[in-house]
């Protein structure tokens, strides 16, 4: 019996042991660049301990929701594994504590991860502790639209307003009721710049728009509600921002009401109602960025994505029919804002 | 504001209430249970995780929804085991050990879920909606109280279940005395240990049940779904003062509350600019609750104290 109870014993340890071997494990992630095979041709021979010829350069994401999130996060790890340079990336993803966030960002830094991407508004805070104490590394942080004064961080932004008016231009094409319902996540970061276009767009076409913020970028449940809270009151188009969509995207599709993304292509949740999203492609300025880098400037400029600059693209979903006369109002909406003839409002 | 008094409405806004209060009622029954036995589990969110995520993939690979809700309620019942086995038979601190079971769903959910899944999918079919012959088609009540899906009447009924389970029975009477003097119990025959173990795995099946709830409900699974669901669920029971009527008169007003925040918010009648102000009122009305019922009512003894035969 004693035997007995020692093999329990035992096995409980193993348990605990695993859960917590697992535990560490699941927020994180290593991951090979798809663009391994890009080679290293935009690099510089700058003479320092940049990746220029042909070495594979390090980087790192932190960032606060999964890394296959059909969204903010997502949006990320695409863009570097998009980058035409041999990169080694390890990600470390779920930090929506900012403290777990900034003990990842201290830890790559110290294993001497050459560029370190800290994907939150949130850790600013933290950067702005932990740079100082490694000037050879390069942060990128983001969303944000200045670099804290911190020479050895560059900063990234999306005009998220820009492809947000566009979806706001379509949807107000779509609806027949006239009503529009977004479902929001905390009033901060992309998400407001991009409810704002998709608000002033809607309106500008005639639509009356209803935005709710959630509060909670994570309670897919309460996302879900809002949305069916905002069909049951008239809308019959809806849009939303960040990963907590996943809730609302599968309560428009019940209801066979079209939805308009954003951040990452979210067709694959809802391939039916699903008209566009705008996806962001950070990679424009992340060469942008390790090009200077590769030449000496470790950071201190701020970058923004954009319709005019390819960062931002409206991608349609072609199992979603679309009338030619919408198609052609979403590409002078899109001339119009890169030209500067119109403005989102934002 | 006057828009929101209209019948349809609130007829929305309560199977609204209804449908969120399901996942915290489950989850808060189960760990009434557990307490009433003297038994906190503070993992009570982790176990909903990981049976959300066996539901989860259950239903999308097999699209069988009741063999998922199975699955869930079989991943509660072995973390129930883990859990009985660290705090009754190792007599191991209960918050802490529960704190690490939290971290373990937390972290392996989400492990399985990159490993087996990756991007988000949503499962084939969600838990249907039963509409109960000649309950359902009464005018507004129908469509608010009697038009739900399956789990959300399995929760409600399971309320007088565990009443009577608690009060009418050999094991409930027995769980309530282990949890207010475990050596009086002892004294008397009552096996501590195993009515301890057995209140933990009946608590771990239902907070897996709330788990298949909240993810057959909704369709889709992703890192961290419950979003701290089942602390709230631990705080229910508190408000609810260890009583399953209790924690579903919590489970409705946190439900009901948010509920009625959303539709507030979709009307306009709640400013743009006090939206994170009223986002926050469900969790103030619950700590304002609990304050008011503070030294008003009693928990059990003998709660969170493990128990050694000396």
């Amino acid at each position: 019996m004693k035997a007995n109870t020692r093999t329990w014993y035992r096995l409980v340890a193993l348990l605990l042991s695993f859960g917590l071997v697992a535990a560490a494990c699941g927020g994180s992630d290593s991951a090979g660049s798809d663009a391994s095979d890009g080679g290293t041709d935009e690099t510089t021979d700058a003479g320092d301990d940049s990746s220029g010829g042909g070495e594979t350069l390090t980087m790192a994401i932190v960032a606060p929701s999964a890394k296959n999130d059909l969204a903010f996060t997502q949006s990320m790890v695409d863009a570097i594994n998009a980058l035409d340079r041999d990169v080694d990336l390890q990600i470390t993803d779920g930090t929506f504590v900012v403290e777990d966030a900034a003990a990842a960002i201290r830890g790559y830094a110290e294993d001497g991860v050459q560029v370190i991407v800290a994907h939150g508004t949130q850790y600013g805070g933290s950067l702005a502790e932990i740079a100082p104490d490694f000037p050879d590394t390069t942060f990128i942080w983001g969303t944000a639209s200045d670099t804290q004064g911190l020479d050895n961080v560059f900063a990234y932004f999306p005009a998220a307003d820009e492809g947000g008016y566009v979806n706001g231009i379509l949807a107000a094409g779509l609806s027949e009721s006239g009503k529009i319902g977004v479902v929001g996540p905390i009033e901060a970061g992309d998400a407001v710049a991009y409810i704002a276009g998709f608000q002033s767009g809607a309106e500008a076409n005639g639509a009356e728009v209803s935005v709710v913020y959630t509060g909670s970028f994570g309670d897919v449940a309460l996302a879900a509600e809002t949305a069916t809270a905002h069909i049951a009151n008239g809308s019959d188009v809806l849009t939303g921002t960040a990963q907590m969509v996943v809730g609302a995207v599968g309560v428009a599709n019940d209801a066979g009401v079209p939805w308009f993304g954003t951040q990452a292509n979210q067709t694959s949740l809802a391939p039916d109602i699903v008209v566009a999203s705008q996806v962001y492609h950070w990679e424009v300025v992340l060469e942008e960025m390790l090009t200077l880098r590769d030449g000496g400037t470790k950071g201190g400029q701020a970058f923004e994505i954009d319709l005019a600059n390819g960062g931002l693209v409206i991608e349609f979903n072609d199992k979603f029919e679309l009338s030619d006369e919408l198609k052609a109002e979403a590409d002078a909406a899109i001339a119009g804002i890169i030209d500067g003839s119109i403005s989102t409002g934002a | 504001m006057s828009d929101f008094f209209t019948v349809s409405v609130l007829v929305s806004v309560f199977a609204s209430g209804i449908r969120l209060a399901t996942p915290y009622l489950l989850a808060s029954l189960g760990e009434t249970i557990g307490q009433r036995s003297g038994v906190l589990n503070l993992g009570v969110d982790g176990i909903m995780l990981l049976a959300a995520f066996g539901a989860y993939y259950t239903a999308l690979k097999t699209d069988n929804l009741w063999l998922a809700v199975l699955v869930a309620l079989l991943v509660g019942l072995m973390v129930g085991v883990v859990y009985g086995l660290i705090t009754v038979s190792l007599h191991a601190a209960q918050g802490i050990s529960g704190i690490g079971i939290f971290l373990f769903g937390l972290g392996f959910s989400d492990l399985l879920f990159q490993v087996w899944v990756g991007t988000p999918l949503p499962v084939p079919h969600k838990l249907p909606k039963l509409s109960i012959p000649g309950l359902g088609s009464i005018p507004n009540i129908g469509e608010a109280l009697f038009q739900h899906n399956l789990m959300t009447y399995g929760a409600f009924m399971l309320v007088p279940a565990v009443m009577f389970l608690l009060q009418k029975t050999t094991f409930g009477m027995n769980v309530r005395a282990v949890g207010e003097n475990p050596q009086a119990a002892d004294s008397l025959g009552v096996s501590v240990g195993r009515t301890r173990f057995m209140a933990i795995l009946l608590g771990s099946s239902a907070a897996g049940l709330a788990g298949a709830a909240l993810v057959l409900q909704g369709g889709i699974f992703q890192a961290n779904l419950t979003n701290g669901l089942g602390f709230i669920a631990i705080a229910i029971v508190y408000f609810g003062a260890w009583r399953p009527l209790g924690a579903m008169a919590g489970s409705l007003l946190y439900g009901m509350v948010n509920a009625t925040v959303v539709q507030l918010k979709v009307q306009g009648t709640i400013p743009r600019s006090a939206s994170d102000l009223a986002s926050m009122a469900p969790a103030v009305i619950t700590i304002l609750a609990l304050v008011f019922l503070a030294g008003r009512v009693k928990a059990p003894a003998a709660l969170t104290k493990p128990f050694a035969r000396h």
